[in-house]
């Protein structure tokens, strides 16, 4: 028998080289964790190169898995147990364990060779001279592996291959996981591939088996988590994202237009959509990102949802057509998924930076909506919005995510088709008296489709004379246009919901703003500083462009406003542009995403310095 | 509600006043299209002109179709776009020297290679007009311009052989001045099915009058001039004159001095080889071709993606939101 300890949330962090399968062994983790009931959050750090140099620390991927029985709301902080399958996964990553924390590690990845990839001197070797106060697990993975592989008919250069489902089963033994998910992928996966089933399923079998044969060793019970009831599934923001495009145009009964040219880490979004043909979905790979968005106006024009996606160096070079569909009055979603920057910058890692480009960056006065989701999940939320809002008030509407957003996973209670809002396009049917640019109420022009008889029309990027959009270069037309068009986007704020606090009191000494992903490590520091009995609030901000119109009045109510960003102070500017209240930031441009611990600390300093 | 096809170029025209510079080539040309249109049976408004910049690009605000005047080099993907959504749709994409083969020449390739249903009028003047006249992709080597007072540096684009290059199924040139020719072309571009790609030559009477002077001038076009026609062999200058192919190399043979018409080379619009061989009839040794050089017959890539749409509802079922929403793998939270 083995002890069982009970645990209430765990953070793990599977490090390796970037060969190793550690994004498949986590991502397999957090399914069968998200089906065993429990809360989770994930966060997988990977290198931008493929196969990125054997050995090295920069060659190292990672994926963090923060899970419970209570409420999760971030991939965790420091992890409590770190697997190293090399001795550059443990060099990268021990400093930022938790302190009294587990390593598990494979010794075969800490040899002569590896520990000098590693960068480690001669002679230098961690595992001869372990940190006093931390748990060592040496399982020679490699070694135990290759015997379970001399059952399997397998070639010799491909038997380490399985080293990654050896390790999660035995990880899967250590927190009373059931095989069944994974098993069940991997016969999907190598459904042609017979002898790679094989050896994977006897290598995730050995692993766990290995848990129980030997001796002194804990077991972990995570109870399942009390979450809302209701249907589950687990999701990552791309999937979710890719989910509220097709849902928006079911709802509104447009064919679904994606025009996307591959870049990280927005890639996804198009595969999952180019896998769901029998739904209508029409992707196209266009041959630049220009295609991309230009090819969705052309969708857009002929009466699709056009949508185009793409991560920050694209949306730099979509921006003149961006121009063009504002100009236009077309329907059309621009998704960023954010990363590094600028230029090519850190494409695998998360950063919120281009928040500025996507409410400022374009010739002319071209003011666009700008939605950003929060977490994983969201991203649905946030894609169906902006397509209702881009399809409903004829304009383009930018939705912002990010690499963290897009990789990472969370269990998510999803809709029912049937209850989400209805998306009403506003078609022009009526012949008689069309004129392409009369507005209603909203200042929302009518949408008339190539193909309609009497509505024949022409469109441009000339500057249009009211109503009749026809070309004109008259001054006073010209400025009222400008204006008309900026008063037609300040109008969605009319379609939002009341904005609310997530946490503290109305008054308080402190409020902290954040925007993206960072609502979960706020939520973290906050609830934290409540508990602690400080004078603070939580507010989320989905709306960036218009901001909503009950804000102001919201933010007036704070003495101090903290603003945690992924970028060197992009809302803040925006926001103390707007209201003139006193905001600082709290910046964090490591390419990573913020710890609770950090913010919990800001917040203290900022109250502490204040003259509250 | 659809139109009638009894419609007259008249009704092709739209209410806005037409703001090319007098004597324009482009004003032949739009007259051309004005009076094809109705004829090729097509309901207007299933009939869309799309436009980048230049202009050429003003085009699609003289007829009373649908249009859109877009952006700089960039009408091919937008069109790609609106002919995935609506492959009933006729769509015309109407670009320059400048607009086709400088800033938007890789959306042009590309739409080729696609071989999405759409006609390309490309309007060659081998200068840009609307900037004021600096040196085209397509201007001739040492032209002297505004930004090239030395001389153009720059080697210039054969079009044809480029849309060839690109595997075009649909190559032809005209000429603004020649209506009748230029009616032919656009019509039979209309009736291919794939990307057709017309280069017109047209002249810019302010910033480039004349270049093409040797294919309209009445005394030089007998002898600069050769009309493609399918089956017929290539004679030019009134008849005096003929092409024939040594291997592959095109020579200039007299039929008044004993040449004869048996040995001259018979135009076959479906020679690829023979097709990128006349798109380099591009000096002044030999005449310039007119006409279809080269025609296929190869599958449209709407066509193609609506089979792999219908294939995916036939083997996988018309998509359910709610099993998408719900995935592979869900539990239940009692």
């Amino acid at each position: 028998m083995k002890n069982t300890q009970a645990l209430k949330k765990v953070t793990i962090l599977f490090a390796g080289d970037s060969g190793d399968g550690i994004q498949l062994a986590g991502s397999q983790f957090a399914n069968t964790t998200a089906l065993a009931g429990n809360d989770l959050s994930t966060f997988p750090d990977f290198p931008a190169e493929i196969r990125a140099p054997i050995g090295t620390v920069s060659g190292v991927s990672g994926f963090q898995i923060n899970f419970g029985s209570e409420e999760i709301h971030t991939p965790g902080g420091r992890p409590d147990v770190l697997v190293a399958l090399n001795a550059a996964a443990y060099r990268k990553n021990f400093p930022s364990l938790k302190s009294a924390g587990t390593i598990i590690l494979d010794p075969a990845g800490f040899d002569k060779k590896n520990l000098r990839l590693a960068g480690y001197d001669d002679e230098e070797n961690p595992l001869l001279n372990k940190p006093a106060d931390y748990q060592f697990y040496e399982i020679e993975v490699t070694r135990l592996n290759r015997d379970a592989m001399k059952e399997v008919e397998i070639a010799p250069r491909d038997r380490d291959r399985s080293r990654n489902m050896f390790v999660l089963g035995f990880i899967y033994f250590l927190y009373n996981r059931d095989l069944e998910v994974t098993l069940h992928f991997l016969e999907e996966k190598f459904k042609h591939k017979p002898d790679a089933l094989e050896a994977n399923k006897k290598a995730l079998m050995a692993g766990y088996n290995y848990g129980d044969t030997i001796e002194a060793i804990t077991r972990f019970r995570i109870e399942k988590a009390k979450l809302p009831a209701g249907e589950y599934r687990n999701v990552t923001g791309n999937q979710a994202l890719a989910l509220g495009l097709i849902a928006a145009s079911k709802k509104a009964g447009l064919d679904l237009f994606y025009g996307s040219y591959p870049i990280t880490p927005a890639s996804d979004i198009l595969h999952e959509l180019a896998a769901r043909k029998n739904y209508g979905v029409k992707t196209f790979q266009a041959e630049d990102e220009i295609a991309a968005i230009t090819s969705a106006i052309g969708a857009s024009f002929g009466g699709a949802l056009g949508v185009t996606g793409t991560s920050g160096p694209g949306m730099a070079l979509k921006t003149e057509a961006l121009g063009l569909a504002m100009m236009l009055e077309l329907p059309l979603v621009v998704v960023n998924v954010q990363r590094g920057g600028p230029s090519t910058g850190l494409p695998t890692k998360t950063e919120q930076s281009d928040l500025m480009q996507a409410v400022y960056g374009r010739n002319g006065e071209t003011p666009i909506p700008v939605i950003a989701a929060s977490s994983p999940s969201d991203c649905f939320w946030a894609a169906f919005e902006g397509a209702k809002y881009a399809i409903e008030h004829m304009t383009p509407v930018i939705v912002l995510s990010d690499g963290y957003l897009a990789n990472s996973s969370e269990p998510w209670l999803f809709p029912k088709a049937a209850d989400l809002a209805e998306i009403k396009a506003p078609f022009r049917m009526e012949v008689e008296n069309y004129l392409p640019y009369e507005r209603d109420e909203r200042e929302v022009r009518e949408w008339a489709i190539p193909g309609q008889a009497g509505l024949e029309h022409r469109l441009g990027g000339l500057e249009k004379e009211d109503k009749t959009g026809n070309v004109s270069y008259d001054a006073e037309n010209h400025e009222l246009m400008v204006k008309t068009r900026a008063r037609k986007v300040a109008m969605v704020a009319k379609d939002y919901p009341e904005t609310r606090l997530l946490q503290g009191a109305e008054k308080a000494d402190l409020l902290v703003l954040g925007w993206g992903n960072t609502k979960g490590a706020i939520q973290v520091a906050v609830a934290q500083a409540l508990a602690e009995g400080l004078s603070v609030a939580q507010l989320h901000l989905r709306y960036i462009n218009p901001l909503p119109e009950d804000l102001g009045a919201i933010l007036q109510r704070y003495p101090h406003i903290l603003i945690p960003e992924l970028n060197d102070g992009q809302l803040v500017r925006i926001i103390r542009d707007h209201y003139l209240v006193k905001a600082d930031v709290l910046d964090k441009i490591q390419g990573k995403p913020f710890l609770a611990e950090e913010i919990l600390a800001q917040i203290k300093k900022v109250l502490k310095d204040g003259n509250h | 509600m659809e139109t009638t096809n009894t419609l007259s170029a008249r009704d092709f025209s739209s209410d806005q006043e037409v703001k090319w510079c007098p004597g324009c080539g482009d004003y032949s040309i739009l007259k051309q299209m004005q009076s094809v249109v109705p004829e090729l049976g097509i309901a207007r408004e299933d009939i869309v002109f799309i436009s980048g910049i230049g202009c050429s690009s003003r085009f699609p605000y003289y007829m009373n179709t649908y249009g859109m005047h877009s952006i700089h080099g960039r009408a091919p993907a937008i069109a790609t776009g609106l002919k995935i959504t609506n492959p009933d749709l006729s769509i015309w994409v109407i670009t320059g020297d400048g607009d086709g083969l400088s800033i938007g020449g890789n959306h042009l390739i590309h739409l080729l290679r696609r071989n999405v249903d759409l006609n390309v009028l490309l309007f060659n003047n081998q200068v840009y007009g609307l900037t004021k006249g600096q040196y085209s992709p397509t201007s001739e080597l040492g032209k002297k311009t505004k930004s090239s007072p030395l001389g153009s540096l720059d080697h210039p684009f054969n079009p044809l052989a480029l849309a060839l290059g690109a595997d075009a199924s649909f190559v032809a040139r005209s000429i603004d001045r020649d209506p009748k020719h230029l009616r032919e072309i656009l019509s039979a571009s209309h009736h291919h099915k794939g990307t057709s790609f017309i280069e017109v030559y047209q002249n810019c009477n302010v910033f480039n009058d004349g270049t093409f002077l040797n294919f309209t001038d009445k005394k030089l076009k007998d002898e600069f001039v050769l009309l493609l026609e399918e089956g017929q062999p290539l004679v030019y200058d009134q008849g005096k004159k003929g092409i024939r192919l040594n291997g592959l190399k095109p020579e200039i043979v007299n039929l008044e001095e004993g040449a004869s018409l048996n040995d001259l080379w018979v135009h076959d619009s479906r020679d690829a080889t023979k097709a990128y061989v006349l798109s380099r009839f591009f000096d002044d040794s030999l005449p310039r071709p007119f006409g279809i050089f080269y025609q296929a017959d190869r599958p449209c890539y709407e066509d193609d993606l609506l089979d792999q749409i219908d294939h995916a509802k036939g083997v996988q079922g018309e998509g359910d939101l709610d099993d998408l929403l719900r995935g592979k793998r869900s539990w239940t939270v009692g």
